[in-house]
């Protein structure tokens, strides 16, 4: 019994009133009034599709520090950081996956996430990997003043897919594939160009994804009104019912798009929706995931109420949220404002591959060392302890920081340095259990941070080298909300 | 303990330059300015010098690496000449190395220089540092006040002071130094500011503000010293001795061991308590007559105040604001102005602060001089407080 064991979501918590985008640019597009409702997930300055997808895979897997168990990795997106470099294997030094797992970007079209999804369930299913773990982000890209700047959202999701009994069983599989052009994006990681509305809605998603909804149900031996759970993303209002209509699944079991609350997030919207919809689906109930683009994938998976739920999940991520009301900020962090960033932002990032290879384990995956004589832990690994009344040398094994719980000990709001979103928060951060690091704090404002305030480890990007197109990441403290939610309940009480 | 420094050598000559917006002076003018002062001062001529240290931190400004930038700009008769670095203790290096040769008999006479030229990087605070290949990857992207000004939340959490409070103490602390400063003529800044233009004034790394932060300026400063007897064959009388060198260095405990609580110096509370113990001084609180304290930035010199054991955990903010460090105060501290009014020249400033003390011995500090001190201590701290170097160095009357 193929299906996915457990799952997980993230969306940044940062959300752009359209209204704000509208009313910026209703100079130049008075016709995007129209668009000005709800708000749409938008990354972080620090955030892209591959931390999202990382954040997300966290979720999936849960606070274990043994993920010996996975051994097959897939990351999809259209908006990986690196066109050559395998993305996927930055998504596993950050899980500590293990180095004899499989590792596998797909890209190239917006049902990229659900093929992730379909490859890893064959991989399993054809005992080419035994736990494989699928994990798409996106953070697209749109021009200023675009009805696709208002429409795109950013965020992820992850899967775990096993042979056994989990959270759901894989019922059939059915795809498209036809290249049929809708919109396309150069290698020039430039913007998308569309073609006419209408000719996509009617030529392409109602002719091209109706059979690959029609073939995965008859693979999984389901007639159309068998489907509880109808995910279909697009940009397109009401073009998930339209779809439904045209294939004859039930009006009723057609999903809310999220759209008013975060936007389409790409390829990964599928795998968003599907996460959505694996937190309400009652046992048994089928859910059909589908997405567009050079045709069409679909799967159809029966939900069993069990497997693990995540701790955020869909819910959860979309619960933690800012809204954020400063267009210009949104440009400025998606690169579409040429600003003053100041003599302090010409220092050169150039990275030394040689010793992020050399550390990788350190700076990707969040790992120091704890001694065997002493059991000190501390950040980062060295040969000879930092333990002040036992420097025991060559003691210390690999452990592992990013699920432990911290807080912090001091920190300062820099507006000196430059940062992306000043001022730089940043300050000392120390374990339970153990150890410490001088880090960045990330998604707070000034006021959010003082001495004892509950964090949390989220990898990110540490800095952009601009020259040479390089992306940096590293993991950073973030407010942990829901440890502060629960203090002051308990307050309260 | 070893046997220590304690009167084994004498101050012959010091010199300190102008400090400040040196638009006028390269690297080579300044270190000029200082030796020449220094020479007079001493009185002997250049083939007396046995060998030299010279202290500067930003190479890549103006002066360059070696020793040959001061060999070259002082035409030093081909003595042996080192270059040392230590963060904002480099000045202070550079006089222990020279002090620690003639302690040694390497050396009769020997010359410290400290200079540094920020005002060519074109930065209005300290340039971004080159941090090597690995840190970059891994730590936040700080500035100096970033790093010093997490010393305030620390130190607010462990002692339970409010915000506010802490705001006035560390701002009383900028207060005094610019009311001592502006009656120094070779400081960079010479005008006082009152209370409220300390707290008003520009966030720069919460919670310090535009003057929680000392100045960026250009500057040297020179030391010539010598054994007691040579100075006095050379008719020096009523000789300004050393008492203590000491130097502590961090080794990762309070980065990375859950030992350290943030709101003090680990290491200047070792360097402190050594050398009060080399020189002799068991209540520093009462015997120790003046400091100049590294107060790179105003909630530095607080923290600074306990960490050197002249008040009490937790009571120096009390002491700072009771004015106990004022100018008319128990133990002044930063009568020249300090690192806020005189300027940071990096490499400088330990040698700087020495100067202010050996004037102040002397009876020469003019409209600054107390009344009768005994023992002068300064205090250079490098690096950021989780991962530094401190230096303490006392100075006194000979057999005080």
């Amino acid at each position: 019994m193929v299906g996915i064991a457990a799952w997980g979501a993230y969306a940044p918590r940062l959300r752009l009133s359209r209204k704000a985008v509208t009313e910026a640019n209703a100079w130049v597009a008075p016709n995007l009034k129209a668009k000005g409702k709800g708000e749409r997930s938008m990354a972080n300055w620090d955030e892209d599709a591959l931390t999202m997808a990382v954040e997300a895979a966290r979720d999936a897997l849960g606070p274990d520090d043994d993920r010996s168990h996975i051994d097959a990795l897939y990351f999809a997106s259209t908006t990986a950081p690196f066109a050559d470099r395998l993305n996927a294997g930055v998504v596993s030094a950050a899980l500590t996956l293990e180095k004899s797992i499989a590792a596998t970007d797909v890209t190239g079209s917006q049902r990229c996430g659900l093929t992730a999804l379909a490859q890893a369930l064959s991989a399993v299913a054809g005992c080419g990997a035994k736990a494989a773990l699928v994990a798409a982000g996106e953070h697209r890209k749109a021009r200023a003043a675009s009805a696709q700047e208002l429409d795109f959202g950013d965020g992820a999701a992850a899967f775990v897919v096993t042979d056994g009994p989990g959270a759901a069983e894989l019922l059939g599989r059915g795809s498209v594939t036809d290249d049929f052009v809708d919109h396309f994006r150069g290698d020039d990681g430039g913007f998308d160009y569309y073609w006419e509305e209408r000719w996509i809605r009617d030529e392409g998603i109602v002719k091209l994804v109706p059979p690959a909804i029609r073939k995965a149900l008859e693979v999984a031996g389901l007639s159309t009104s068998d489907v509880d759970h109808f995910c279909f993303p697009s940009t397109f209002a009401g073009m998930a019912a339209t779809v439904a209509k045209a294939a004859g699944i039930k009006p009723e079991a057609v999903r809310d798009n999220l759209a008013a609350v975060m936007g389409e997030a790409g390829c990964a919207h599928g795998p968003i929706m599907l996460a959505h919809a694996l937190e309400n689906a009652r046992e048994n109930e089928v859910i059909l995931v589908a997405q567009f683009g050079q045709g069409a994938e679909a799967l159809v998976f029966r939900a069993t109420g069990q497997g693990q739920r995540p701790a955020r999940g869909v819910t959860g991520s979309l619960a933690d949220r800012k809204e954020e009301t400063n267009y210009l900020k949104f440009l400025t962090f998606n690169g579409l404002v040429e600003w003053d960033k100041g003599m302090r932002a010409e220092k050169d990032n150039k990275t030394a591959l040689t010793t992020l290879y050399r550390n990788e384990d350190m700076i990707l995956g969040l790992v120091g060392g704890r001694c065997r004589e002493t059991g000190v832990v501390q950040f980062p690994r060295t040969r000879i302890s930092v333990a002040p009344n036992n420097p025991a040398v060559d003691t210390q094994e690999p452990y592992k920081f990013a699920d432990r719980r911290a807080s912090i000990l001091s920190y300062s709001a820099d507006y000196l340095t430059f940062s992306m979103a000043p001022p730089n928060h940043y300050g000392m951060v120390v374990f339970e259990g153990g150890g410490r690091i001088m880090m960045d704090i990330t998604d707070v404002a000034p006021g959010d941070v003082e001495t004892g305030l509950p964090v949390r480890m989220v990898f990110r990007v540490k800095e952009v080298d601009e020259k040479r197109g390089f992306v940096r990441y590293f993991w950073k403290a973030t407010p942990d909300r829901a440890a502060l939610a629960n203090a002051t309940a308990q307050a309260a009480e | 303990m070893p046997q220590g420094i304690r009167d084994k050598v004498a101050i012959l000559g010091m010199g300190c330059s102008k400090f400040g917006e040196r638009w006028d002076a390269g690297p080579d003018d300044l270190m000029v300015e200082a030796y020449l002062e220094a020479m007079q001062d001493a009185g002997i001529e250049p083939t007396q010098l046995d060998a030299a240290w010279f202290s500067t931190h930003i190479d890549e400004i103006g002066s360059g690496k070696g020793g040959t930038p001061l060999s070259i700009a002082l035409r030093l008769p081909n003595i042996a000449v080192t270059r040392v670095e230590n963060f904002c203790a480099s000045g202070s290096e550079a006089f222990r190395g020279a002090v620690y040769a003639v302690a040694a008999g390497a050396a009769d006479i020997a010359l410290a220089v400290g200079v540094e030229k920020l005002k060519d990087t074109g930065y209005g605070g300290l340039p971004v540092a080159n941090p090597g290949t690995l840190n970059p990857q891994v730590m936040p992207n700080g500035s100096a006040p970033g790093n010093f000004a997490q010393l305030a939340s620390a130190y607010r959490a462990k002692h339970g002071v409010s915000k506010d409070d802490l705001k006035r103490a560390i701002a009383h602390v900028s207060v005094k130094s610019h009311a001592n400063g502006a009656k120094n003529p070779k400081a960079h800044l010479r005008k006082p500011i009152t209370e409220e233009q300390a707290l008003n004034a520009p966030m720069i790394a919460e919670p310090l503000g535009l003057f929680d932060c000392c100045g960026v300026s250009d500057g040297a400063a020179a030391a010539i010293v010598t054994t007691p007897e040579i100075a006095r064959a050379l008719g020096k009388h009523d000789l300004v001795t050393v008492k203590a060198l000491q130097l502590s260095v961090s080794n990762g405990y309070e980065s990375q061991y859950n030992g350290w609580d943030g709101s003090h110096f680990h290491t200047a509370r070792i360097a402190a308590g050594k050398a009060y113990k080399e020189a002799g001084i068991e209540r520093p609180r009462e015997q120790i007559s003046m400091m100049e304290v590294h107060d790179c930035f105003s909630v530095t010199e607080l923290v600074t105040m306990e960490d050197l054991f002249i008040s009490p955990e937790g009571q120096g903010w009390k002491d700072v604001l009771d004015g106990f460090y004022d100018a008319d105060g128990g133990v002044p501290c930063q009568i020249d102005g300090g690192l806020k009014c005189f300027g940071h020249p990096i490499g400088v400033s330990g040698l700087r602060m020495l100067y202010e003390m050996y004037l102040q011995l002397q009876g020469r500090a003019g409209e600054r001089q107390l009344a009768n001190p005994v023992f002068g201590m300064t205090h250079n701290l490098g690096g950021a407080p989780a991962s530094n170097v401190c230096s303490v160095a006392i100075i006194g009357q000979e057999g005080a």
